[in-house]
């Protein structure tokens, strides 16, 4: 996961210049994305990933840089399972572990 | 309006007649109707014509006092029938009816200083035979163009580039400076251009050339230092005296012995000039637009609405994407400097449809944002200083989702994020640009595309530290709305609207636009109003707003700033790439080593894969290309600059 959202970073916002970048680096402070590209980089994580990014979750604690992106990706997921299992069970009617 | 040239030799030796028919000839679009060039001793000068005045009378270059004074002049002199009366009074005898030889005999009767008493917009030179001396000068707000350079014992000028790199000394190189200064602000920082050694002279300067020396001095700049109550006057008197001068101003730009017709965008500020024009003519006049496919730029039904309103015979031009391409590599050929936003595209096509109607001037509303709190900056840097002074507020910052809604980053974007991008810190609050720090960084971040050698030359560069040391004296004493006003017209108006957008794309098709905004008295009278007056809490030009009640249409006086757009990147892909496959492919972009190929590339790439794409990506991918084309037909292309010019008269002095 790391790779690839480094490979989407680098690709889209430094454009093939990948020296530069290292997964605690902060987007807001090196300056990789600027006003008008965080929602390409929303996007990207919707489509790739399977999840839904609200409004609210568009922060830095959450989107600033690679391994801050992998961890909101996992917990998202984490959380979009849970749930799922949770449908799955209260439809078959089996009881909640 | 017209093309201008001249040589003069500095060592006094005779000038190349053969030189000064190459430089007129590269610029003969401006003035197709007639031509001359003058020559004695070291000075030469030539000239271009378009008949605006005097159609017979009016020939250049001109001469009075036995040759003791003459003169090659692009423009026009709006007071001149004044003028004229006054010198008449005073014993000059006059044998034209043009506006340029009132300019000659006032330069007789008061010298240099006579540029203060010109209402007009101007570039020219005048020879003082007498005094062996070359006196040139340009207008207020730099409408029209005027560069020069020296080399070689011989100092040219002219109004557009093209025509000094005729001469085969000149150098034609970018200069890098000024490409980094255009991708920080739009527009480089006069006198610098992207050529290196070219000048331009500075809007509202004249300059001098004598013994060899050069000489440069401000006669007029837009003082914003006395921002006052105007003695007490209510608002419904200040909007009485706004409407008369706009009345005036308005009425003076339709001097001429040509038609005149209004260039119509669906905004405020060209509606009220055509209205004006409307009033003054008392009759139909003919009125221009440009219409889009999309939705979100298109301005067709306020057109309309402008256009029935005022029962103009209305024509319009739709710009498709494709057209953008088409002619993108002429609109660089005659902005000669790079563009960041393909918007003078569309106006070029727009000058084109004034042309073939039939019409060589034009009025428009160019100067009304930056003279009256139109821009939606002004209003960014308001909502942000309310803002920072409460930064932990929650809501204060919701406001800056109001002013974009045509921005949908913005519109889901966190208060941190904002916060971050729009620099409400205390510290970002006392900086002396403030106000237009979230554009220029963004805009420089284009650079990254800079190859290695470009980044490590402008290493030492720093435009805003350039442009700090251009500001007057009292610019930190002025308030944040004062600033912003300040930036926008010094830097960008001249610099990027009236020349890229402006002078350069209509000149294209031997089109001269009339811009009653930029008459100095409107311009002085607005300087002096308080900022509560321009943008009254948020509402921008309230005090113009005001003055054009009943004027323009309800819906057109009351609607939201739509800021004036064109499809950018997307106009290259989609069908349309063979012309950036061949301009930006990484062999071309290696060759020319100003941008990275690979990073070059990776942006290509990114547009053609359909992915979204930001602001700033589409400011580099224009960017880059216009830079290529400019390398292209310029530096590349060079021996075209030289081709053999077309007939000219020869002024037989």
């Amino acid at each position: 996961m790391l790779q690839t959202i480094r490979k989407f970073v680098i690709d889209n916002y430094l454009f093939g210049e990948e020296g530069k970048l290292g997964d605690e680096d902060s987007f807001m402070e090196t300056g990789i994305i600027d006003s008008t590209g965080i929602l390409e980089l929303v996007r990207f994580l919707e489509t790739t990933y399977g999840i839904k990014v609200t409004d609210e979750e568009l922060i830095p604690d959450n989107l600033d840089s690679v391994s801050k992106i992998a961890s909101f990706i996992l917990m998202k997921q984490s959380v979009s399972s849970q749930t799922a299992q949770e449908h799955s069970f209260r439809s078959s009617g089996e009881p909640r572990p | 309006m017209c093309g201008i040239a001249g040589s003069l030799q500095i060592d006094g030796g005779p000038v190349d007649r053969e030189r000064l028919r190459q430089m007129i000839g590269a610029i003969r679009y401006r003035g197709p109707d007639d031509a001359g060039i003058y020559s004695h001793g070291p000075i030469g000068l030539a000239h271009a014509r378009l008949r605006i005045i005097d159609l017979v009378g009016g020939r250049q270059p001109m001469l009075i006092e036995q040759d003791a004074l003459a003169i090659t002049f692009n423009g026009e002199i709006f007071n001149y029938i004044e003028l004229r009366n006054e010198l008449i009074a005073k014993g000059h005898r006059f044998t034209s009816s043009s506006d340029t030889e009132v300019l000659l005999h006032l330069y007789q009767e008061e010298g240099e200083r006579c540029v203060e008493r010109l209402n007009g917009q101007w570039a020219f030179a005048i020879w003082d035979a007498p005094r062996q001396r070359l006196f040139l000068s340009r207008d207020r707000f730099g409408v029209r163009p005027l560069y020069y350079t020296r080399m070689d014992g011989e100092f040219l000028f002219a109004s557009e580039i093209k025509a000094l790199l005729t001469c085969p000394q000149v150098p034609c190189a970018l200069d890098l400076i000024g490409l980094d200064q255009l991708f920080t602000f739009w527009a480089t920082i006069p006198p610098r251009t992207v050529f290196r050694g070219i000048n331009q002279l500075p809007p509202g300067c004249s300059m001098i050339v004598q013994d060899g020396h050069i000489t440069i001095t401000p006669y007029w700049t837009l003082d914003l230092t006395g921002q006052i109550e105007h003695g007490g006057a209510t608002d419904s008197q200040l909007a009485e005296e706004l409407f008369e001068l706009l009345q005036d101003a308005t009425k003076i730009r339709l001097r001429a012995d040509v038609p005149v017709g209004a260039y119509l965008s669906g905004g405020i500020d060209s509606t009220v000039v055509a209205a004006l024009a409307r009033k003054s003519v008392g009759d139909r006049i003919r009125t221009f637009s440009v219409t889009f496919e999309s939705n979100d730029i298109d301005e067709s039904r306020f057109q309309h609405e402008a256009s029935a309103f005022l029962g103009t015979s209305h024509t319009s031009i739709r710009c498709r994407h494709e057209d953008i391409v088409g002619v993108f590599s002429d609109v660089i050929w005659h902005t000669e400097q790079p563009i960041l936003r393909t918007a003078p595209a569309p106006l070029y096509l727009l000058s084109r449809l004034a042309h073939d109607s039939g019409f060589k001037v034009v009025l428009t509303g160019e100067g009304a944002d930056e003279l009256f709190g139109g821009y939606d900056i002004f209003k960014e840097a308001k909502i942000r200083q309310f803002w920072g002074r409460r930064p932990a507020s929650r809501w204060r910052p919701l406001l800056l989702k109001r002013l974009y809604p045509y921005l949908p980053n913005i519109q889901r974007q966190s208060l941190e994020y904002l916060k971050h991008f729009f620099h409400v810190t205390p510290q970002a609050l006392s900086g002396p640009f403030f106000s237009h720090l979230p554009r220029w960084e963004l805009t420089a971040k284009t650079k990254q595309f800079f190859s290695e050698s470009t980044q490590a030359e402008l290493a030492e560069a720093d435009a805003m530290s350039s442009l700090l040391r251009d500001l007057p004296s009292s610019y930190a004493t002025w308030s944040l709305f004062t600033k912003a006003e300040f930036l926008e017209s010094r830097y960008l108006l001249p610099g990027y609207i009236l020349s890229s957008q402006g002078d350069r794309v209509a000149m294209a098709h031997a089109v001269e636009g009339r811009y009653p905004f930029l008459d100095h008295r409107v311009a002085t009278f607005a300087a002096r109003l308080p900022a509560s007056l321009k943008m009254k809490v948020l509402d921008q030009k309230y005090l113009l707003k005001q003055a054009v009640k009943g004027l323009i249409p309800e819906a057109i006086r009351t609607r939201t700033k739509q800021p004036y757009r064109a499809p950018d990147g997307i106009s290259f892909f989609g069908g349309h790439d063979e012309f950036v496959g061949d301009l930006l492919s990484s062999q071309r972009i290696k060759q020319d080593g100003v941008f990275n190929p690979r990073a070059t590339d990776a942006l290509v790439q990114k547009f053609r894969s359909g992915r979204e794409t930001s602001v700033k990506d589409n400011m580099a991918l224009t960017g880059i290309l216009s830079t290529t084309v400019l390398l292209d037909r310029f530096m590349h292309g060079r021996n075209a600059l030289s081709a053999p010019a077309s007939q000219e008269r020869h002024t037989p002095f």
